[in-house]
């Protein structure tokens, strides 16, 4: 019990990372993002790239994975999705699945259909005693991670002036810019750095789910049930959704495999007919 | 650009003359005759996306789930209850109208994220059903041993597909005729009122979530018809029918052919498949990426899709 709890703590955390950053642009920019998968794939494959081809180690590549994905958004923020902010969700999402379509094409045509090979880290590999559990060093260090970027962030727009200038624009968009913060670069930054997020996140799933280019459509579901259950533009939101779905998909698993993936499913429907607009519905973020 | 006027007597002509040109089909492109088929119904289903999304402004990104259970309906019903065709389409029409009336509950309220989220869940829901219930579905080997009764007690499907274009192509024209009369009524106008400002409408008395509620629930019926068709016409409901995929790719259709006229996702099937039909040969991936481009240039470039360039060049006149 205990250790499927533990499972799935770490794997919500893999979905928190992934999907935080899809929560700040729906919420602050009101952008439905379907392609924000190809930003962790980004992340992911070149994190797997740097180690198996280059040899550099674990850690240096996660931070270029960060960077990797964060260059991606931004360029693409620029060319693209900058134009579309004030447009119909339906070419928001026309767009995106476009974007997604291409990233899984050109992705399988550089590196293949298959998954990407990945080895831990010495330092990360094998089980540590934890309170009595024996619990696996890898998924301990994604739920350190998961902490850590929590707090950062909770940090980050609770306390910095540019958190504030984000809250502002969240709320209240037109009031924001008439204050004077220039909100298309705050846009521009904010949308670069959930991609840094998202690369980070793709680059640690490495050792979890695997990495293919099928990856954004394949996980797609469930970073936007994270986002839709936790209240899109929120932080702590999707933290707990994304907690309430790994632990409920591990458990899925585990104890009813037969129903597979389908409780996942259930589950969102069930919270959706509850809270309609996620857990933590938006009034700021918080 | 100078337009070229035309009256509504006119655009009728040419609204009768596109259906002659697509039944020509048969004369003109005689071994190519399951692809009209295949034509015909994702145009079909095309346009029931457009009554959704193009019309009551519904955005819905799991379409497929109407579609893949209209075909199961019709293909579990002719395998297991009676095989005789238009029984099935009657079968699959009710379930699908059902299905989509208890869902439209969960779709009209909420924002476009929620309903967007809403649709897809379900699909993939659907979807995974379909997966795991192996022993009636088949699973991902898809629902086989499906045999249709001769229509009307004359015509055997046969293997070269003349009677399913025959069948595929009457029941597609009266039921796009059907939708085009309840667009064209007054029923269909509110849906356009509505989707050009919800306000208004509900500031002029009307029942605004009752009709979008009715368009989803006919829009799924339409939809599970056309599943059906494909179900019937080729004895075989595999599980790619329902899914993501299959509704992004009706979803590329109807922008292709242009969201919000009613010919639009007719057109869009026309061309997508023939051009998909021309490069089949070509690796998937290839294809994926084209497609992602195509979408990319149709959201940069302005919207409408072909038919959308067509009405620029064609001005309605008044008499």
């Amino acid at each position: 019990m205990g250790i499927v709890i533990f499972d799935g703590v770490a794997y919500g955390m893999l979905l928190f990372l992934i999907a935080v950053g899809l929560s700040i642009t729906m919420g602050l920019m009101n952008f439905v993002n379907l392609a924000h998968g190809s930003f962790a794939m980004v992340g992911g494959y070149t994190a797997a790239v740097l180690m198996g081809r280059y040899g550099i180690g674990f850690f240096p590549s996660l931070l270029a994975a960060f960077v990797a994905a964060a260059l991606v958004g931004a360029v693409l923020e620029r060319v693209f999705y900058r134009r579309l902010y004030r447009a119909h969700p339906l070419d928001q999402v026309l767009l995106s699945i476009g974007v997604a379509f291409v990233s899984i094409a050109a992705f399988t045509y550089f590196f293949g259909p298959t998954m990407q090979a990945f080895q831990l880290p010495v330092l990360l590999e094998g089980q540590v005693s934890l309170g009595g559990f024996e619990v696996g060093r890898y998924r301990l260090f994604l739920i350190i991670c998961g902490v850590l970027v929590l707090v950062g962030l909770l940090l980050g727009i609770g306390k910095t002036r540019y958190g504030a200038m984000v809250r502002a624009a969240v709320d209240n968009q037109r009031v924001a810019a008439g204050t004077g913060i220039h909100v298309q670069r705050l846009f521009f930054l904010t949308f670069s750095l959930g991609c840094g997020l998202a690369g980070l996140g793709g680059a640690l799933s490495l050792g979890m789910l695997g990495l293919e280019p099928s990856f954004p459509l394949k996980y797609l579901v469930y970073f936007l049930i994270v986002v839709c259950v936790g209240g899109a533009g929120t932080i702590t939101g999707p933290f707990l959704a994304a907690l309430l779905v790994g632990i409920v998909d591990v458990a899925g698993k585990y104890y009813l495999p037969q129903a597979g993936a389908f409780l996942i499913y259930v589950v969102m429907i069930a919270m959706l007919l509850l809270r309609p607009n996620g857990i933590i519905p938006r009034k700021g973020l918080a | 650009m100078k337009t070229l006027a035309l009256s509504p007597t006119q655009l009728r002509a040419i609204e009768v003359a596109f259906w002659l040109v697509v039944g020509c089909g048969y004369f003109l492109l005689p071994d190519k005759l399951t692809l009209l088929s295949q034509v015909l119904i994702f145009g079909l289903f095309a346009v029931s996306l457009d009554m959704a999304l193009g019309y009551a402004g519904i955005l819905t990104v799991g379409h497929a789930a109407f579609f893949g259970a209209g075909a199961y309906a019709a293909g579990l019903f002719a395998k297991h209850a009676w095989s005789e065709p238009f029984t099935g389409l009657l079968v699959a029409l009710v379930v699908c109208v059902a299905l989509g009336y208890m869902l439209s509950y969960l779709v009209v309220r909420g924002a476009d994220l929620t309903r967007l989220m809403i649709t897809i869940g379900v699909c993939v829901l659907l979807a995974e059903l379909a997966n795991r219930l192996a022993p009636i579905t088949g699973g991902t080997d898809g629902l086989q041993g499906v045999v249709i009764a001769p229509v009307l007690g004359f015509f055997d499907f046969d293997l070269y597909g003349k009677t399913a274009f025959w069948y595929a192509f009457g029941i597609v024209l009266l039921t796009f005729l059907a939708v085009r009369r309840i667009l064209s009524s007054p029923f269909g106008l509110t849906l356009r009122g509505i989707h050009d400002s919800r306000k208004r409408m509900l500031a002029i008395g009307s029942p605004v979530e009752a009709r979008l509620r009715l368009a989803y629930a006919l829009s799924a019926g339409v939809a599970g018809i056309a599943g059906a068709l494909l179900a019937q016409t080729t004895q075989f409901v595999g599980i790619e029918s329902i899914g993501f995929n299959r509704s992004a790719e009706v979803l590329i259709i109807l922008v292709l052919g242009g969201t919000g006229r009613l010919y639009g996702g007719m057109i869009g099937a026309i061309v997508y498949m023939l051009v998909h039909d021309a490069f089949a040969d070509l690796n998937p991936e290839y294809w994926m990426f084209w497609l992602g481009i195509f979408l990319i240039a149709a959201v940069m470039l302005g919207r409408g899709g072909i038919m959308g360039a067509l009405s620029r060049l064609v001005k309605r006149s008044a008499s």
